[in-house]
């Protein structure tokens, strides 16, 4: 496989140290930010306008379950999460910064005409309708596919946050989500992607246990 | 008897904590204080004066039963006998205008949508005079930066800035869909604004003061971000 050969990662642990520190520093962002999120939903439970609520949302009014939620009460649950909001987006430019000019992105950015068969392929194995998984070099597609659309689900997430922040202001960035209240909803179903991805990714670093040593200890040297 | 804090005790005893923080003239302290503080200065610097937010064709609007109505009173608040609006602070002129008087300054209308920090939106249609057009009758003297309206809702009051309360959409209304401010929307005159979450937009009023210093304001004082901006 020629990544795992690129002579640019000689030397270069798995999980490099940058990448550590944005990892545990964004488990703990998104936690705020999903917890104090949810307290603000608990004052309208309720998805769209006033008089004319969506009839496809199937939770009109009720709120999310009380050990969801971070801030106490809607001002708390505001001033959290327009605060750790800050650390996430720093955190998030910081990331795609390293990515981009460390080459990190060449072993884990998914890349539709390299990573597609092998996403397909694992995806059919974890299904057990394939009997053995693709040959995999740094990653295999489908973690590459995850790992990529993750970043941008936090990419909607933040501007579809700003479109509902400043519905004036930023007007232009909420006629991108369909107005203020889809806005709401894409704000929504950003938290419930990223949900996901989270249990997803749980389950399979827990059946391979290495993969969280590595991001804490960054693994060995290619 | 057991010694564990349960979390409800946990949650309970912040809730007593931040309502008694909420005495204070700015309730919310350390970090999130520091960040709160940071992000009002981010707001501000978001706000532009003429940047108008979108008029709305009728067919948008909210069925009037369905757009909530708020007050602190226990009942909806009447209208005094004799009610009129005062105009004071660092003016030139200080006013004290009846509905009438109001009635025959230049009226101005604007459909748009409401944003409560609840996370409703809705939409009516609002007329009436522009604090910009009191301001302008009153002449306000240098040094003016924030304006405060008071009401006869208890005490419901709420400072802003010049800027936002000086935005062409930003009225004294009388008139709601067309008719009549009804009790239940803050008659005989409220504040309506496109750019502010509806906590901002004081009803049942009875003064608008030009300031030099930044006031509070009834949710403001219990911890609700004072510019709140949309």
């Amino acid at each position: 496989m020629p990544e795992t050969h690129d002579p640019a990662f000689k030397g270069r642990r798995e999980q490099p140290l940058p990448i550590r520190i944005v990892h545990w520093c964004n488990a703990l962002f998104l936690l705020l930010m999903a917890g104090s999120g949810l307290q603000i939903l608990v004052a309208y439970p309720s998805f769209g306008p006033r008089g004319a609520q969506y009839w496809w949302y199937p939770f009109q009014g009720s709120p999310p379950p009380a050990w969801t939620r971070i801030g106490g009460w809607l001002a708390g649950g505001r001033h959290w999460h327009f605060a750790i909001a800050w650390f996430f987006v720093l955190n998030g430019i910081f990331y795609l910064a390293y990515f981009f000019l460390s080459g990190e992105w060449r072993r884990r950015m998914f890349r539709p005409w390299r990573d597609t068969n092998g996403a397909l392929a694992q995806f059919l194995y974890y299904l057990r309708i394939r009997k053995t998984p693709p040959i995999a070099d740094f990653y295999n597609g489908l973690q590459r596919l995850a790992y990529s659309s993750v970043i941008i689900f936090g990419l909607v997430m933040v501007l579809s946050g700003l479109a509902i922040y400043k519905p004036v202001q930023l007007h232009f960035l909420t006629l991108l989500f369909g107005g203020y209240d889809g806005a709401r909803v894409v704000h929504l179903a950003g938290l419930c992607l990223f949900a996901l991805f989270l249990i997803t990714h749980l389950v399979l670093v827990s059946a391979h246990p290495r993969e969280i040593v590595n991001m804490i200890t960054g693994g060995r040297r290619e | 008897m057991s010694k564990l804090i349960t979390r409800r005790k946990f949650i309970v005893g912040a809730a007593a904590a931040s309502l008694l923080a909420g005495c204070d003239t700015h309730p919310i302290k350390g970090f999130l204080g520091a960040m709160s503080d940071w992000n009002e200065k981010f707001e501000g610097f978001l706000f532009s004066p003429t940047r108008l937010a979108p008029e709305l064709p009728a067919s948008d609007t909210t069925p009037e039963s369905a757009f909530p109505s708020y007050f602190i009173s226990d009942t909806i608040p009447t209208v005094p006998p004799n009610w009129t609006l005062s105009v004071g602070g660092m003016v030139e002129r200080e006013l004290v205008l009846t509905l009438d008087q109001l009635k025959q300054m230049t009226r101005t209308d604007l459909r748009v949508r409401h944003h409560c920090v609840e996370g409703w939106s809705a939409v009516a249609s609002w007329h009436g005079v522009r604090v910009s057009d009191i301001a302008k009758l009153a002449g306000l003297k240098p040094g003016v930066k924030y304006v405060e309206f008071n009401s006869f809702d208890e005490d419901y009051f709420s400072s802003w800035d010049l800027g936002s309360a000086m935005h062409p959409q930003t009225v004294l209304a009388y008139g709601m869909n067309g008719h009549p401010l009804g009790s239940n929307h803050g008659a005989p005159l409220r504040v309506y604004s496109a750019v502010k979450i509806g906590y901002k937009m004081c009803k049942y009023l009875t003064e608008v003061n030009f300031l030099p210093n930044k006031t509070g304001g009834y949710w403001e004082d219990q911890g609700y971000d004072w510019f709140a901006g949309v």
